[in-house]
């Protein structure tokens, strides 16, 4: 996908790989913090940051010139939106719940 | 003109990994890459209906599976986190190495991928030994007394309700333990084409596609770590 870039792109990989591990670091520290009700909200927060870096970086979607890679990216955290935010409507909206 | 230009570069025999179908070697790699994509796209919808369980039953269940998480072992989950992470930049650089021709990395890479791949399982299956001597694995033998709510003193964790979270944590890791050996299968068969030199530049498409399959699944993990591991663990 990159093959036309002519600068290396190590520098790039090891930056990500880095920040990867620190952010792992980073959501185990956080984990014994009391931040009330954000605790979770913060965990998913950087885990959804680490999972876009793999994606753009490591995957290279960032860059891509094929866009049919980024509609399939788009279309499936579509529908998974869809899974999730029409499931929680149903289970947040019942009597016994 | 399409058939044309595939008769002409056939011809030359300039590319053996061209297949007749395809116009050029550009157009064959986007097609393979975009039919991983797209199996990937199926498998974040498998995965989702796993997450979208765990979701519910963690909000219904709230404290006890905050008490079922507090016997998990933190610090290796978080140990094969990192090991996925660093298996993801050798994949990285297997990718490259494949781009540009540098064989000894290539190998390197992919031999250390597939070391840093069975030593996530092997610290899994570490995991799951303790899980099976606690009694914590879901069915006839499971056992979940007296185990207290975090942040709520002298309150003890309904063992269904934990079963539930058992049964949703090996589900869940299992089958990214699944994925792993499956992963471990597509790099050693990767292993023996790098071997024998048919990863080129011009034709490295199946370590490319093979790493996203890869990173894939060091995304679920990713979620699957804080979602499992690290909740409650403040209180």
């Amino acid at each position: 996908m990159s093959a036309h870039s002519t600068s290396s792109p190590l520098k790039t990989y090891f930056a990500i790989w880095a920040t990867l591990l620190v952010a792992t670091y980073v959501t185990y520290r956080v984990a014994f913090l009391d931040l009330g009700p954000f605790n979770a909200a913060v965990a998913l927060i950087i885990a959804t940051i680490k999972a876009t870096l793999v994606a753009l970086f490591f995957m290279h979607v960032w860059g891509s010139s094929d866009k049919m890679i980024k509609v399939v990216v788009i279309a499936a955290l579509f529908f998974l939106f869809l899974l999730l935010s029409l499931s929680m409507a149903d289970f947040g909206t019942r009597a016994w719940s | 003109m399409p058939d044309q230009a595939a008769a002409a570069v056939h011809t030359e025999g300039h590319n053996p990994a061209l297949l007749h179908h395809f116009a050029e070697p550009e157009q064959q790699r986007d097609a393979a890459s975009l039919g991983m994509w797209v199996f990937l796209a199926t498998e974040v919808m498998f995965f989702g209906g796993l997450f979208c369980a765990y979701l519910i039953y963690r909000l219904k269940y709230f404290g006890d599976f905050g008490a079922a998480s507090s016997t998990l072992n933190t610090a290796l989950g978080a140990t094969n986190t990192a090991v996925l992470i660093c298996s993801s930049l050798t994949v990285v650089l297997a990718v490259w190495a494949a781009q540009t021709a540098r064989r000894t990395l290539l190998i390197t890479s992919l031999i250390l991928t597939l070391i840093l791949g069975f030593a996530f399982l092997g610290i899994k299956g570490i995991e799951y030994h303790d899980k099976f001597v606690e009694h914590h694995v879901p069915g006839p033998s499971f056992s979940f007394e007296n185990e207290p709510i975090p942040g709520h003193p002298g309150q003890f964790a309904n063992p269904n309700h934990a079963q539930i979270y058992f049964a949703l944590y090996f589900i869940m890791t299992g089958l990214h333990a699944v994925h792993m050996i499956v992963g471990i299968g597509i790099f050693v068969w990767l292993l023996a084409l790098a071997w024998k030199g048919r990863l080129t530049p011009e034709y490295h498409t199946p370590v490319e596609i093979g790493g996203l399959y890869w990173h894939f699944v060091d995304i679920i993990w990713i979620y699957l770590f804080p979602l499992l591991y690290l909740i409650d663990k403040h209180k």
